[in-house]
């Protein structure tokens, strides 16, 4: 699972950049939040926010962390393991969801936050 | 159970906000037979302490790492803690946990380096934000003491029974901290044959009781824990992770948790407020971090005093 996770990072940092040119808001899919974009997931309050994001398959979302204090996001549960490494005040993280399904995750750090993906 | 189990309301929540007024009028708070008594300081701890057998110091929530506005410098307030912490000549020095902000080796080392100025022996458990990516792997090759087990272990001071748990791994989604069933079995094993009339002082980083479930603030496992420990007539539980003094009594077990000495955190259930950092003006900032000092009282069990840097 290690080498998994290792290799999946090494490709999430490179779909960083491509993340945040496709952000842009597509026609037709209103934003869940003011503050995010429809593929965005904001991390304030020791919350995500949407709570559930519904996205299409092939999209790359990204998350921020507004908080003063560090968050991760790991998926559970899935088939797709992803955990990302701890993310400082104002750091962001990647993942392309390439096949539908639900991915539900948390804090590692702080495990009442809880969100889901659900790509279809 | 005299203070019940919502520490959040009636009579806990008005003695949290007494003694956090107290601590920063300079007023220390004591508890001596689980019953907690404010006095006047006389502007030297020494004085205004009674004299105990044997006695050490806790810090926690050290954050070294940390840069966020209310504290630019943990390394500074982590100083000035010390140096309080070593001015009451104490035996040892129990750190539970968030040594280090972000897990990173330069903070541990950072830590370690300030840490070492105090020349006390310290005893470390983790706490989450030191256990991040590698479950505790680098803070343990630092830190550790155990050898065989997850993390935690025991040993015994100045007539005490000591044990550190570690509730901060293997985290589960929705939950609080977490024991798990191999450290509990190793904690019913450790205190097995061990007189009652021992004095057991229990450190974990997170609270071994539910302070907030909205925030997260508990561990999902205390209760079998603390099962083990009731048959025992003087029990401590010394916990980290909020910030802020707060304290349940139940029977013979007191459980309290510490100041940091890096940033505040707010009450729990404070409108508008997240278990994150609070900003306080810099002028209000050491009077919301502190050290412990705790003192083994000859057939009275073990006082508890809480002091802020400003007091």
């Amino acid at each position: 699972m290690a080498t998994l996770q290792r290799g999946a990072r090494r490709a999430l940092v490179l779909a960083v950049a491509a993340a945040l040119l496709a952000a842009a808001p597509s026609p037709g899919r209103p934003a869940r939040a003011a503050t995010a974009s429809p593929s965005e997931v904001v991390i304030e309050g020791f919350a995500f926010s949407p709570k559930t994001l519904t996205v299409a398959p092939g999209t790359t979302v990204t998350w921020v962390n507004r908080d003063d204090e560090p968050h991760t996001i790991m998926v559970h549960g899935s088939p797709t393991p992803l955990k990302s490494p701890a993310l400082d005040t104002g750091d962001s993280f990647s993942f392309t969801f390439d096949g539908p399904g639900t991915f539900q995750y948390f804090c590692t750090l702080h495990p009442h936050m809880q969100g889901v993906v659900v790509v279809r | 159970m005299s203070d019940g189990h919502d520490s959040l309301g009636g009579t806990t929540r008005r003695r949290l906000l007494k003694c956090m007024a107290y601590g920063s009028a300079g007023v220390l708070w004591t508890v001596s037979g689980g019953v907690p008594r404010p006095f006047a300081l006389t502007g030297d701890a020494e004085a205004a302490a009674p004299a105990g057998e044997f006695s050490f110091v806790q810090i926690s929530d050290t954050h070294i790492g940390f840069k966020g506005a209310v504290n630019p410098d943990p390394g500074g307030t982590l100083k000035e803690a010390l140096a309080r912490a070593g001015a009451q000549h104490p035996a040892m020095m129990l750190h539970t946990g968030d040594v280090s902000h972000l897990s990173k080796p330069e903070e541990f080392d950072r830590a370690a380096a300030l840490l070492k100025e105090a020349n006390l022996e310290i005893f470390y458990v983790p706490g989450e934000h030191d256990t991040i990516d590698d479950r505790g792997r680098s803070f343990f090759e630092r830190f550790g003491r155990a050898s065989g087990t997850g993390g935690w272990y025991s040993f015994d001071k100045g007539g005490v029974h000591f044990v550190g748990l570690v509730n901060v791994v293997d985290l589960r989604p929705g939950g609080l901290g977490y024991l798990g069933p191999e450290q509990l079995k190793w904690l019913e094993d450790d205190l097995r044959g061990r007189s009652a009339s021992t004095p057991v002082v229990v450190f974990a980083h997170m609270p071994l009781w539910l302070v907030s479930q909205e925030w997260g603030w508990g561990t999902d496992d205390a209760e079998p824990a603390l099962g083990h420990l009731r048959r025992f007539g003087s029990v401590t539980v010394l916990n980290g992770h909020i910030h802020q003094v707060i304290q349940k009594v139940e029977g013979n077990v007191v459980l309290r948790t510490a100041y940091s000495t890096a940033f505040p955190q707010a009450a729990p259930g404070t409108p508008g407020a997240s278990p994150g950092p609070l900003k306080v003006a810099a002028d209000q900032l050491r009077s919301t971090l502190g050290v412990r000092r705790v003192e083994l009282m000859r057939e009275k069990g073990l006082a508890l005093t809480d002091a802020t840097l400003a007091s």
